[in-house]
C-alpha cells in the first residue's frame, strides 16, 4: 500500500488531466483547475519543508559546533530576522499580523522587511551574480585555449554577439558599403540570432519536448518510480 | 532617523559588496558570512512571499471566510500536512501520496503542454519554403534553419550509435550547437558584466560620491 497507493494516484490525476484536453467538459475541465489549485497548496508546504530543512541543518551544524558553525548562525539569524519582519509587518502593499507598520515605516523609509530586501539582499544577489562575470571570463579563456573547432565557433559566435550587441559593433565596420552591409557587425549577429541559433534551440526544444512527454508517459503508467524513494 | 538609515542601509549594502568581492582574492570570513546570510535572506524572502502569494489567498483566506464552502481545502491541507512528515523517518512514507499527486498532475501538464509548444510548434515552424524569402542571405539563413534543425534532432537521437555515414549530420547538429552555445554565452558575459557595471556604480556613486 505505502508504494502502490501513490502509484495509482499519480496514475488517476495524470489520466484526469490528459483527458481534459480531450473532453473539455464538465467534470474534466473543473477537476484539472482543481488539481492546478491543490498543486499550488501543495507547492507551498514543499517550499515550506524546504526551509524547515535548511533550519534542520543549519541548527545540527550550530549544535554541533561543526566547522564554520559561526556563519551557519549568521544565517540562521538573518533567516529569522527576515521571516519575523515579513510575518509582523508584511511586504510591499501586504500587510503583516501587526498591519503594515506605518510608524515603524517612516522611521526606517520603507517596511523593515522591505528595508532588509532593498539593502541587504538586493546587494547581495547581484554582487553574486556578477562575481560570475569573472569566473565566465576564467571559462571562456579555457574554452579558447582548447583550440578546437567546436571552441572556437563558440568563442568566434560569442565575440560577434557580444560586439554585435555593443556600440563598438557599430563603430567597428560602420563604414562598410551598403552592398557589404551583411558583414556589418549588429547585423551579423542578428543573422546568427535569427537562424543558426534559432536552429540548434529548436533541436534542443524538440529533443528535451520528446524526453519530457516520453518521461511523463513514464511517471503516469508508474514505470519511473524513482520519486517514490526508498523502500522504507 | 530616516536619513540616518538610509546611510545605514548604503553601507550595509556597500559591505556586502565589497565582502562578497573579497572572493576574488581568496576566500575568507566575510565573504562565508555575507554568503550565509544571503541564504538566509533568500529562504525567508521566499517563504514570506510564498505564504502571502499562495498559501493566505489560496488556502487560509477562503477557509476562513466561507469554511463550509470551502472544506475541499482540507485535502490539499492534509496533503501538505503530510508532505511535511517526510522531516520524520518513520512517517516518511506518508510524502509519497502529495508527491505522487504532484508528480501526476506535472507530468500531465508537462506532457500535453511540451506536446504543443515544444514538439509541434517548432516542427510546424521548420517545415517552410526557404526560396521564398525576400533576399539571398534570407534564404540561406532558412536552409540553415533546416538543417540546422534537422541535423540538431539528430545529434540528440541515442538510441543508436552514430558512426559511419551518421556521424555527418551528428557532427553538423554538434556545429549549430557549438553556435547557439556561443550566443548564450555571449549574452551570458553581458548579462553578468552589467551586472558587474551596476554594483560599481553603487560603490562609486551612491556610496563614495565618486561619479555623479
Amino acid at each position: 500500500m505505502k508504494r502502490s497507493l501513490p502509484l495509482i494516484f499519480a496514475f488517476v490525476v495524470g489520466v484526469i488531466v490528459l483527458l481534459s484536453e480531450f473532453i473539455p467538459h464538465r467534470p474534466f475541465n473543473q477537476i484539472v483547475s482543481t488539481l492546478e489549485q491543490w498543486f499550488m497548496i501543495i507547492s507551498g508546504f514543499a517550499i515550506l519543508l524546504g526551509q524547515i530543512s535548511l533550519i534542520r541543518m543549519n541548527t545540527h551544524k550550530i549544535y554541533h559546533r561543526l566547522p564554520d558553525w559561526q556563519y551557519h548562525l549568521a544565517g540562521l539569524l538573518s533567516f529569522a530576522m527576515m521571516l519575523i519582519f515579513g510575518l509582523l509587518w508584511g511586504m510591499q502593499e501586504t500587510p503583516g499580523l501587526l498591519g503594515s507598520g506605518a510608524g515603524i515605516a517612516a522611521q526606517l523609509g520603507s517596511k523593515p522587511f522591505d528595508y532588509l530586501f532593498t539593502n541587504a539582499y538586493m546587494p547581495l544577489s547581484a554582487t553574486l551574480f556578477s562575481l560570475l562575470a569573472f569566473f565566465i571570463a576564467s571559462a571562456a579563456y579555457r574554452a579558447f585555449i582548447i583550440r578546437g573547432f567546436e571552441s572556437n565557433l563558440l568563442m568566434i559566435t560569442a565575440v560577434i554577439v557580444i560586439i554585435g550587441r555593443t556600440s563598438i559593433g557599430t563603430m567597428l565596420t560602420g563604414w562598410l558599403p551598403e552592398s557589404l552591409e551583411f558583414w556589418h557587425i549588429p547585423n551579423l549577429a542578428d543573422f546568427i540570432m535569427e537562424y543558426p541559433n534559432s536552429a540548434a534551440q529548436r533541436a534542443i526544444l524538440i529533443s528535451a519536448g520528446l524526453g519530457i512527454v516520453g518521461s511523463s508517459l513514464r511517471i503516469i503508467l508508474g514505470i519511473e518510480r524513482s520519486y517514490l524513494g526508498g523502500d522504507k | 532617523m530616516i536619513q540616518f538609515m538610509n546611510v545605514f542601509g548604503i553601507w550595509l549594502a556597500a559591505f556586502f559588496t565589497i565582502s562578497i568581492f573579497s572572493f576574488l582574492y581568496k576566500d575568507n570570513p566575510f565573504y562565508k558570512f555575507s554568503e550565509q546570510v544571503f541564504v538566509g535572506l533568500s529562504a525567508a524572502y521566499w517563504l514570506v512571499y510564498i505564504i502571502y502569494s499562495i498559501m493566505i489567498p489560496n488556502l487560509f483566506a477562503k477557509l476562513i471566510a466561507d469554511f463550509s464552502g470551502n472544506a475541499i481545502l482540507l485535502i490539499p491541507a492534509t496533503l501538505g500536512v503530510m508532505m511535511l512528515m517526510r522531516l520524520h523517518p518513520r512517517t516518511q512514507w506518508l510524502s509519497r501520496f502529495p508527491i505522487a499527486i504532484m508528480i501526476g498532475t506535472t507530468a500531465g501538464i508537462s506532457m500535453l503542454r511540451y506536446m504543443k509548444s515544444d514538439i509541434l510548434e517548432q516542427v510546424t515552424a521548420t517545415m517552410i519554403n526557404p526560396f521564398a524569402a525576400p533576399d539571398t542571405a534570407g534564404v540561406i539563413g532558412n536552409l540553415l534553419l533546416i538543417i540546422g534543425t534537422i541535423t540538431g534532432v539528430f545529434f540528440f537521437y541515442f538510441s543508436k550509435k552514430q558512426d559511419g555515414i551518421f556521424k555527418v549530420p551528428s557532427k553538423i547538429g554538434i556545429y549549430f550547437l557549438m553556435i547557439s552555445f556561443g550566443a548564450t554565452f555571449g549574452y551570458t558575459v553581458m548579462a553578468r558584466i552589467s551586472l558587474l557595471i551596476g554594483r560599481l556604480e553603487f560603490l562609486l556613486k551612491d556610496w563614495l560620491h565618486i561619479i555623479q
